[in-house]
């Protein structure tokens, strides 16, 4: 009697041990990190609907590796000190690879967690250059490119095409604004063709911006740089506007936002922002984009496509490494191209996406228009 | 010396301080009467700005004119924000008056959360923008680049307010009371004061001043959002602080100085340094004055 009890035990224990990690690997977890409430939730919601959308897509397909997707939202609220709690959330919870984050700032604190725990990160937006530039973390990748694209784009932009030799150039001291605006102060230094006149920093939500407003109009800037988000734009062009100063104001990733334009209202027209390149006629973005209408009943926003391309290109990695393991999936990322909503796209060595890149929009009648 | 530049600037910070001033003049009234940090202050302000846009937006509809509209928008959110004010302090304040000090100022950052975290539920996260309500005469045209309309508005009605608050306090009865609540509760209400009364009416003028504050900076800027009187809140802190915490002539110079002092540390210096500069002023005061520039040192009795 007391072998036979001895005997079920052992089974007992036996089938509980093999259950458990049977059932942690039921399906493949994917994580999405990002500011899903918050000041800057319209630049994280629309990537976690867009990886809810790719997962569903997949799974009807019959998944990947033969198992079923399971997202994993985490918020950060782009907030550093949250999005150090997020990776380690989806850390413990056997993420094997995680879409995000979206900030900058907040990536650049969640790297080291997914670093040590080797899972492969890739962002639909956060483009700060030393992410993938520094080589400090090749687990690393991302859909959009780095700002010093940017700023480049933006210098090349307000030199030959605007013709404007002084520049003011202004930032909101985060991460991703005075990325930008150093490289711009930087390349128009360097190209010699421009002069800085003025080089700022502001403090994000301030009362009002007169006194910076005034400060460029002494400078005798014909042009004003702006690296940061939409709220501190709309504030600024809303009073250069004010004290009467019509001069173009050029910006980055963070202002090409509908929010900007809302905001600012008639003020935001001319304003120059630039953005990732314009991919509406690609099919699978008109496909990403009519799934985005049918499923939420409205147009995605910020950083949809990108978030859209590194779920195909995440999922599709693991497919093809035909494994969970994260060299594999690193080493697919890196050598097999796939057609995503941005194009057909591979890695580089730095984890920067081959074939992505930056356009100039400009404000015309309310909606942000590619300058070709 | 650059004059047009340095009037430019002194404008600017003008503007800025008369919306610190005003929201300050709600944290030095409560705290000369009941000594309560009143952290959910800014907040009203916040509550200001938006009541104003909901119902701009509303009135917009009707197609009133632009100045119409502002004036009613700020009455509305000033009746709004008074009730806000009164139901804050019977809510948070009131049970808690006789515990230790540091019980109240809890209670005053919790009702700070809730009500931001209200607006973001009732309302919304995101930046909303603001009618342009104030119109641009055309005899303000060239000194267009220094002041605008709306800037001239704010000065001009914080001027106004402060004003008419400076008079209500000492030329009527209910100032009195509030005067001698000030000095002493347990004694004013020896002498038939109703402090709770007195009390309640202080919570009603500060919320109804940071409402015209709210709805003033709105309008100038053209955009609310859940957050503004977090920031702003901390800066008339700071002002009334500066001015000596608990003096009505006090906050109103903190404002100012405050204002001034981050127009021209930006203008001369760098807005890099806006805050730090402001901060390093507020450090120098106290250290020689530790009540503020305004405040009376108290002596402690015995």
């Amino acid at each position: 009697m007391r072998k036979g009890w001895f005997k079920v035990l052992v089974a007992g224990l036996a089938v509980a041990v093999m259950a458990c990690p049977a059932f942690a690997a039921d399906t493949i977890k994917f994580g999405v990190a990002g500011a899903h409430s918050g000041d800057l939730a319209s630049y994280g919601l629309p990537s976690a609907n867009a990886a809810k959308l790719v997962a569903k897509m997949v799974n009807a397909k019959g998944g990947v590796l033969g198992k079923q997707v399971e997202v994993i939202p985490q918020d950060d609220q782009c907030k550093p000190e949250l999005a150090t709690n997020a990776a380690t959330k989806l850390v413990s919870d056997g993420a094997v690879v995680v879409l995000g984050h979206i900030c900058s700032g907040a990536t650049k604190a969640a790297l080291p967690i997914y670093k040590e725990a080797n899972i492969v990160l890739m962002s639909p937006s956060a483009t700060n250059p030393a992410l993938t530039q520094s080589g400090d973390y090749p687990n690393f990748f991302r859909t959009i490119a780095s700002d010093d694209q940017q700023a480049r784009l933006g210098v090349d932009f307000t030199i030959d095409k605007l013709g404007k030799k002084k520049i003011a150039v202004l930032h909101d001291k985060g991460d991703y604004g005075k990325g930008y605006a150093e490289y711009a102060k930087q390349f128009i230094e360097e190209g010699g063709k421009g002069t800085v006149v003025l080089f700022e920093g502001v403090t994000p939500g301030a009362v009002d911006y007169s006194a910076v407003v005034q400060k460029i109009r002494n400078s005798g800037a014909e042009a004003v740089m702006f690296g940061g988000y939409h709220p501190e734009a709309s504030k600024i062009v809303q009073q250069l506007r004010k004290k009467r100063m019509d001069l173009p104001f050029v910006s980055d990733d963070g202002v090409k936002d509908d929010t900007f334009i809302k905001v600012a209202g008639k003020d935001a027209e001319g304003v120059y922002a630039s953005s990732s390149r314009d991919v509406s006629s690609l099919p699978l973005y008109k496909e990403a984009i009519e799934a985005h209408v049918k499923e939420f009943g409205a147009e995605p926003g910020a950083f949809y496509k990108e978030a859209y391309a590194a779920s195909l290109a995440l999922l599709n990695a693991i497919e093809k490494a035909g494994s969970t393991d994260s060299a594999k999936i690193m080493n697919a990322l890196r050598t097999e191209f796939v057609e995503t909503s941005v194009g057909k796209i591979k890695f580089d060595k730095r984890g920067d996406a081959e074939g992505v890149g930056f356009s100039m929009y400009q404000v015309k009648n309310g909606k942000y228009v590619e300058l070709k | 010396m650059d004059w047009q530049y340095f009037w430019e600037l002194f404008f600017g910070g003008l503007t800025r301080g008369s919306i610190y001033a005003l929201i300050a003049l709600g944290y030095t009234m409560v705290y000369g009467i009941i000594e309560l940090i009143n952290f959910a202050h800014g907040e009203v302000y916040m509550l200001g700005a938006f009541t104003a846009l909901i119902v701009a937006g509303a009135l917009g509809i009707y197609g009133f004119p632009a100045l119409a509209i502002l004036i009613i928008a700020a009455v509305v959110a000033v009746i709004y924000c008074a009730a806000y004010g009164l139901t804050l302090e019977k809510i948070a304040y009131k049970p808690l008056r006789d515990a230790q000090r540091l019980s109240p100022l809890i209670s005053a950052i919790g009702m700070s959360i809730f009500l931001q975290n209200y607006v973001i539920l009732a309302q919304t996260s995101d930046f909303m923008p603001f009618p342009n309500l104030v119109p641009q005469p055309e005899f303000l045209e060239p000194i267009a680049h220094i002041m605008g309309a709306s800037e001239v508005l704010i000065i001009v009605t914080s001027a106004v307010a402060m004003a008419a608050l400076t008079l209500f306090i000492k030329y009527t009865r209910m100032g009195k009371a509030m005067r001698a609540t000030a000095q002493n509760r347990k004694m004013a209400m020896l002498l038939g004061i109703d402090a709770d009364k007195v009390i309640s009416l202080t919570f009603v003028i500060g919320s109804s001043l940071a409402a015209v504050g709210g709805v003033l900076i709105a309008s100038h800027v053209g955009q609310v959002n859940f957050a503004i009187g977090f920031i702003a809140g901390i800066k008339a802190f700071t002002a009334a602080v500066l001015g000596g915490i608990g003096s009505i002539p006090g906050a109103m110079l903190g404002g100012l100085v405050l204002g001034w002092c981050e127009s021209f540390a930006t203008g001369y210096i760098s807005s890099d340094y806006e805050d730090a500069l402001a901060f390093a002023l507020l450090v120098l005061i106290l250290i020689f004055r530790p009540s503020g520039i305004l405040g009376k040192a108290k002596t402690q009795k015995v």
